[in-house]
């Protein structure tokens, strides 16, 4: 083990760059798919206000399901796989996303939807041109949320037969006595996740030119944000 | 073969009742676990979101302590505090906190400053004593946003206090670790059950709890 900062042992058959590559697979593929699912059901529970406190019951207790126990029962169906990982993650954000777009689509004044109907918008070009874009920013903040802590998840992969992307690197470190690799491990998971975190900070600034930049007191102080919240809420 | 099956040997299994690798046991060290980690954070998160959301200040420091809590990975850090400090308790508290601390810190903030301003000015134009604003009038309304915010710190560390046993301690986590390495299934299936119960049961106590002390007309125009 003379070499380099980042050399890693031969056993996990890949580089440390490999497994930041791996890692951000496990952890941003689950992200996108819930989206992508989190939207149509989101839409659903604007649509039909009865649904939404059902919806929510039942993705505030998938969100009780520790990942450990969520994975270690889905072997029995996907095996020591990736998707093993990526299941719960994909499940564990759709709970971030979907009380975030309704709260977010929701928030949109009835005035604002009103000109957009005037101005000829017919529901599909209102929702993508109107609803979408004033939502975003309480999207971004659940993608937010809904990313770090994916990141931060994938590493109890490890425990699944290797997994865990920078995760792996955990047990190595802890069988051959080598702290390096633990830090290693922490270290590339708490950058991976901070930079990706600030990566969504600069795209709700790009696609919401409107607001006010910088300082987020700068807004009206009529009108709080209790988006964060109840985000806060459904992290796990 | 289906997960059921192995719940029901595992709960029927008698052996699985008593000694130091029983139910009881390994559930009461989980909770215990879970009690002080929590205990821990309310400390740390409750005085200083009541107080930033007070005054309106520290907000940023507030979302940096919360991003940079929530990008720490928690079954990293538990490792890792277990290869510097070793074997004990302390390590597997500083990655549970570590965790329980940003929820409890960023939704007692917000729930703070999000108070309705005109009744708080009302009570500061009666001559209120600012503490007596916090507690009286700001606390009773930021209640159930407040409860929210410990519940998810709560569910939280249950599932996590699970790896715990990963670096030889006792709790749930040790029926799943165990299981894993003795390709046990029905012992992992049996943890993992054990795990998500306490994890449902914390949600219902909150919920409980909200009912109990949450004010009937803050619950009512909510």
């Amino acid at each position: 083990m003379s070499g380099g900062l980042f050399d890693i042992p031969s056993d996990l058959q890949n580089t440390y760059w490999g497994l930041v590559g791996l890692h951000l697979r496990e952890a941003l593929i689950p992200v996108v798919v819930g989206l992508v699912v989190a939207l149509p059901i989101a839409q659903l529970c604007v649509r039909l206000r009865w649904l939404y406190p059902p919806v929510l019951w039942v993705t505030t207790i998938l969100y009780a399901i520790p990942s450990l126990a969520f994975f270690v029962v889905l072997i029995d169906y996907t095996g020591q796989t990736e998707t093993t990982v990526m299941i719960p993650l994909g499940v564990y954000s759709l709970v971030v996303f979907v009380p975030a777009i309704v709260d977010g689509v929701r928030s949109v004044p009835q005035e604002t939807l009103d000109a957009a109907t005037a101005m000829g918008l017919g529901p599909v070009r209102r929702y993508f041109q109107v609803q979408l874009p004033i939502a975003a920013p309480a999207i971004i903040a659940g993608l937010r949320v809904a990313t770090v802590s994916s990141i931060s998840l994938v590493s109890v992969g490890m425990l699944i037969g290797n997994q865990g992307g920078l995760g792996n690197l955990l047990n190595d470190g802890m069988i051959y006595h080598q702290p390096r690799l633990i830090w290693l491990s922490v270290v590339g998971t708490a950058v991976l996740a901070i930079l990706a975190d600030a990566l969504l900070v600069l795209l709700r600034v790009l696609v919401t030119p409107w607001m006010p930049r910088g300082n987020r007191r700068s807004r009206p102080v009529d009108e709080p944000e209790p988006m964060q919240a109840a985000l806060e809420d459904a992290v796990r | 073969m289906n997960v059921l099956h192995f719940i029901n040997a595992f709960f029927g299994d008698s052996a699985h009742w008593h000694g130091y690798d029983g139910i009881p046991t390994r559930l009461r060290e989980h909770i215990q676990y879970s009690l002080t980690a929590l205990a821990i954070a309310a400390a740390i998160g409750l005085p200083v979101g009541l107080l930033t959301g007070h005054t309106g200040r520290g907000g940023n420091t507030v979302a940096f302590i919360a991003t940079a809590g929530r990008a720490l990975p928690s079954f990293g850090l538990l490792v890792l505090m277990f290869v510097l400090l070793g074997l004990g308790l302390t390590p597997v508290m500083i990655p549970l906190v570590v965790l329980a601390v940003p929820p409890i810190l960023v939704t007692t903030y917000e729930a703070v400053r999000s108070v309705d301003p005109s009744p708080v000015d009302a009570a500061r134009g009666m001559g209120m004593a600012e503490p007596r604003i916090l507690f009286q009038v700001e606390l009773p309304v930021a209640l159930p946003l407040i409860l929210s915010g410990l519940r998810s710190a709560a569910i939280q560390i249950v599932s996590t206090a699970t790896i715990a046993a990963y670096v030889s301690l006792g709790g749930l986590g040790r029926y799943i670790v165990d299981g894993l390495y003795q390709r046990n299934y029905e012992k992992v299936v049996g943890g993992a059950t054990l795990v998500a119960v306490l994890a449902l049961v914390t949600l219902g106590f909150f919920w409980a709890v909200a009912r109990f002390t949450v004010s009937a007309g803050v619950r009512r125009s909510n």
